[in-house]
């Protein structure tokens, strides 16, 4: 029992240091975005933006974050064109997720206009990072 | 002619004592050969880990051994509409990809299959898909397409790696081929 007690504890210790080590790009971007304007962060809107669909001329009509990232952010995902895999959006099942500003900036812009042939505006990116990362499950 | 018999002696034996140090030195190794032979056979390997890891997260790192010179600064000129998607770079990660994929390039390179698939383009011509130039089209021209376009783990030509599981260490041989719900391909 004092065995299963210790290791609770260190697993519970290391599981926040992920969690710290993760929310620390991210904080650092919504600090970013709240230069840009961003007072507040919305989870639903990121989560509903996430999931529209957005029409498109030609090449794969209907276009949408979930064409690629697929529904469930847990899951890894597969390029809609390419047939690629893609590691999961959540950082439970993907530590390297949101860890590298860089990449989650350069990617936000390819993705946003992919999708909606325009870029995300500074509060799209900061509602779908408090989505993305509430997925959080230590 | 007694002379001439001796220097002949001598020079045989002192070939033979020195093979064992010939053989022994670091130059002659069996990677070296092994490096030879995919050389007469492939292309080269992908050795940049920018360009693997900038170019190789949507599709495969193509080997830049697959496209002459000329193909890939089309590509990187119109990086902002990559075969419809963004795929823009900041201006380091552009120099060093370019350098990359231009020194590495089908007409620069001395792997075979390079010089094949450099050759076999006209020089007016300038592809920016590897599956549209002739060589290819020549090795994969038996291929039916429930094989492949048809074949949902495959999907394109353009997913080497679903086929030719050493796609990115530039290796294209013939009997390592496996396509997903068929098997070994023989010509």
């Amino acid at each position: 029992m004092k065995t299963f007690a210790l290791c609770a504890a260190l697993l519970t210790g290391l599981s926040v240091n992920i969690a710290q080590a993760d929310s620390e790009t991210v904080n650092n971007l919504l600090q970013d975005y709240a230069t840009q304007g961003v007072i507040s962060t919305d989870e639903k809107q990121g989560e509903q933006l996430w999931q529209k669909t957005f029409k498109h001329d030609g090449e794969f009509t209907e276009r949408s974050c979930t064409s690629c990232h697929t529904n469930d952010l847990t899951a890894a995902g597969k390029h809609v064109k390419t047939g690629k895999v893609i590691k999961p959006m959540a950082p439970s099942s993907n530590a390297e997720r949101f860890t590298d500003s860089k990449k989650v900036e350069k990617w936000f812009k390819r993705n946003c206009l992919w999708t909606m042939d325009r870029e995300c505006t500074a509060q799209e990116k900061a509602n779908f990072l408090s989505y993305l990362n509430k997925k959080i499950k230590f | 002619m007694k002379s001439t018999l001796a220097i002949t002696a001598v020079i045989f034996t002192v070939g033979f004592v020195t093979l064992p140090v010939v053989w022994g030195d670091d130059d002659f190794n069996w990677r070296e050969i092994e490096e030879y032979k995919r050389r007469t056979n492939d292309v080269s390997a992908i050795t940049n880990p920018v360009y693997k890891e900038e170019c190789g997260s949507c599709h495969i790192a193509y080997p830049p051994g697959l496209l002459p010179a000329r193909s890939w600064n089309k590509v990187m000129i119109n990086l902002e509409d990559h075969f419809g998607d963004n795929a823009e770079v900041d201006a380091k990660t552009y120099r060093i990809i370019t350098k990359f994929l231009l020194t590495n390039s089908a007409d620069k390179s001395d792997y075979r299959r390079s010089k094949k698939i450099n050759q076999s383009i006209h020089f007016s011509d300038l592809p920016v898909r590897i599956s549209e130039t002739p060589y290819f089209k020549h090795k994969h021209d038996e291929i039916p397409a429930r094989l492949v376009s048809a074949n949902s783990k495959v999907n394109s030509f353009s997913q080497c790696d679903a086929c030719h599981a050493n796609a990115e260490q530039g290796s294209f041989n013939e009997h390592d081929i496996r396509i997903p719900g068929y098997g070994r391909w023989d010509d």
